[in-house]
Formats: C-alpha cells, sequence, structure tokens
C-alpha cells in the first residue's frame, strides 16, 4: 500500500511509463480505491496535453528569411 | 588568386545540410523560442552555423534532428552563460510537493464551472505558457521543454545533456511540479483567476 503523497508524486512516471513495474503495481492499487488521485492522474494527463498544444510557434517571415538568408551564405563558402 | 571550386562531393554536402536545416528550422525555432525567449533567433543562426561546421560527423542522417537538438542546447548554455546566468541547482522549497489540481479545488476560482481544472488552464495563451516556462530556472525548464513539448524521450535528453537518467528524472520531476506552482502565480497575478477574465 502507498499513500496518496506518494502515488501523487509518481503519477507523472507513471504516465510516462517509466515506473518500475512494482511500483506500477502500487500506484495501480492506489487509484484503484482513491478517486481524487484519480482526479490527479486525470489532470496530470490534462497538463501533459496542455503542454504539447504549446508546443509549436509559427516561424516569423522575418525570422525564416535571416535564417534562409544564413543557408545560403554557409552554401557559399 | 584562383577561385575555390567545391567538388561534388562538397556540394552534395551542402545541399544535405540545407535540406536537413530547412526541415528541422521550425522544430529548433520553437524549442529555443520556450528556452532562451525573444533570444531564439540567434541561438538558432548560432546553431546552424556550428551545425555547418561540424556536419561531416554527424553518422546517420536519420539522427540529424537529435544532433542539430543538442548542438542547439550548447549554444542555449553558452547563451546564459554569456548573459552570466550560473545553470546550476537551486533550492526550490516545497515545489515537490504542491499540487495545482488540489490547489485549484480548494481555491475553486470559477465556482460556477462544471470543470473547473480545465477552465484554468484555458485562461492561458500562448505568450501565457512562455512566460511561465521562462520563469523556471534553466535546469528544469530545459527536461520539460524537451520532454514536454519537444517529445524526447528522457533517457535522450539525459544523453544529449550528458546527465545521469536519476539526475534527469528528478529535474523533469521538479520542474513539472515547479510549472504547476508557477501556472498559478501566473494566473493570481495576471488576474487570470476571475470569472471571465478570458473569452
Amino acid at each position: 500500500m502507498i499513500t496518496c503523497a506518494e502515488a501523487v508524486k509518481q503519477l507523472w512516471d507513471y504516465l510516462d511509463g517509466i515506473v518500475e513495474e512494482s511500483e506500477r503495481e502500487l500506484i495501480e492499487e492506489h487509484l484503484s480505491f482513491c478517486r481524487r488521485c484519480c482526479g490527479e492522474l486525470e489532470f496530470a494527463e490534462e497538463l501533459r496535453r496542455f503542454l504539447a498544444t504549446h508546443a509549436e510557434d509559427d516561424l516569423p517571415p522575418e525570422v525564416q528569411a535571416r535564417l534562409t538568408a544564413t543557408l545560403d551564405e554557409l552554401g557559399r563558402t | 588568386m584562383q577561385e575555390h571550386v567545391p567538388t561534388d562531393t562538397q556540394r552534395e554536402s551542402v545541399d544535405r545540410f540545407r535540406a536537413l536545416a530547412e526541415r528541422e528550422l521550425p522544430r529548433l525555432y520553437a524549442i529555443a523560442r520556450r528556452l532562451v525567449g525573444m533570444d531564439a533567433e540567434d541561438v538558432v543562426q548560432e546553431c546552424l552555423l556550428r551545425a555547418f561546421r561540424s556536419f561531416s560527423q554527424l553518422e546517420h542522417e536519420q539522427a540529424g534532428g537529435k544532433w542539430l537538438t543538442s548542438i542547439l542546447l550548447n549554444c542555449c548554455r553558452d547563451h546564459w552563460r554569456s548573459q552570466g546566468r550560473r545553470v546550476e541547482e537551486v533550492e526550490l522549497e516545497e515545489a515537490g510537493e504542491f499540487s495545482l489540481f488540489r490547489k485549484i479545488a480548494d481555491e475553486d476560482p470559477f465556482p460556477y464551472s462544471d470543470s473547473v481544472h480545465l477552465d484554468f488552464l484555458h485562461q492561458f495563451g500562448g505568450d501565457d505558457v512562455r512566460a511561465v516556462l521562462a520563469s523556471l530556472p534553466e535546469l528544469y525548464r530545459v527536461p520539460l521543454v524537451l520532454v514536454h513539448m519537444a517529445g524526447y524521450h528522457v533517457k535522450e535528453v539525459g544523453f544529449m545533456l550528458d546527465v545521469p537518467l536519476g539526475t534527469m528524472l528528478a529535474r523533469l520531476h521538479r520542474g513539472r511540479k515547479l510549472f504547476e506552482r508557477e501556472l498559478w502565480s501566473y494566473a493570481e497575478q495576471n488576474g487570470l483567476l476571475k470569472e471571465g477574465a478570458r473569452p
């Protein structure tokens, strides 16, 4: 058995699939009866999606132009 | 003076480098924006120059993206050093125990909402997220961005930074907790916790 604090500490690693098999079993056992930690788990998933959806930027045209000019220059050396 | 005429091999190498760089530019820029903010353009340019000089060292072009990212990280670290910023571990009291999930549930910033946690996240735009990331120490920002935004496995990030896996996992954990805590602080300081603050 593990406590809520111990389970919460490992939830992201659990989602990343990087916890040991024995730890995974303990976390899943805890989640089977703890609604609050299930909420923590769902929110951790949301936060992961949140980070992923804020991962990209459009390359501004002036930045693209400057970096392309750099590549042109390198091509001439 | 005789003009330098590149051989076919040299020309081919230049073309291959250019194809790789053009393919990776948007991704490199996105990572750099999250690591060095408005200096991203300079850092990516420096990355291209360094990468071009050492392109012959790239053994497998399938690994080109990762190789460029490693060079970009070195450029970021040099950038921080040039600004006199020390990239080192700092004491972060209680960050490891902070739970944004519980904080939102306890404070209940949107009492009429059926999905208060999601509503909280929806208050943040791209600029807000970048500002929150910028508030994290580099040591924790780098793994957070590379794993959760650029999609690298934590082992790959450890390899790129030459840091043991256990250390990398600890930094990533701390980075996530700090990010949660800073999201809340930022929301408080920027009026995002008021009902209807954002459309």
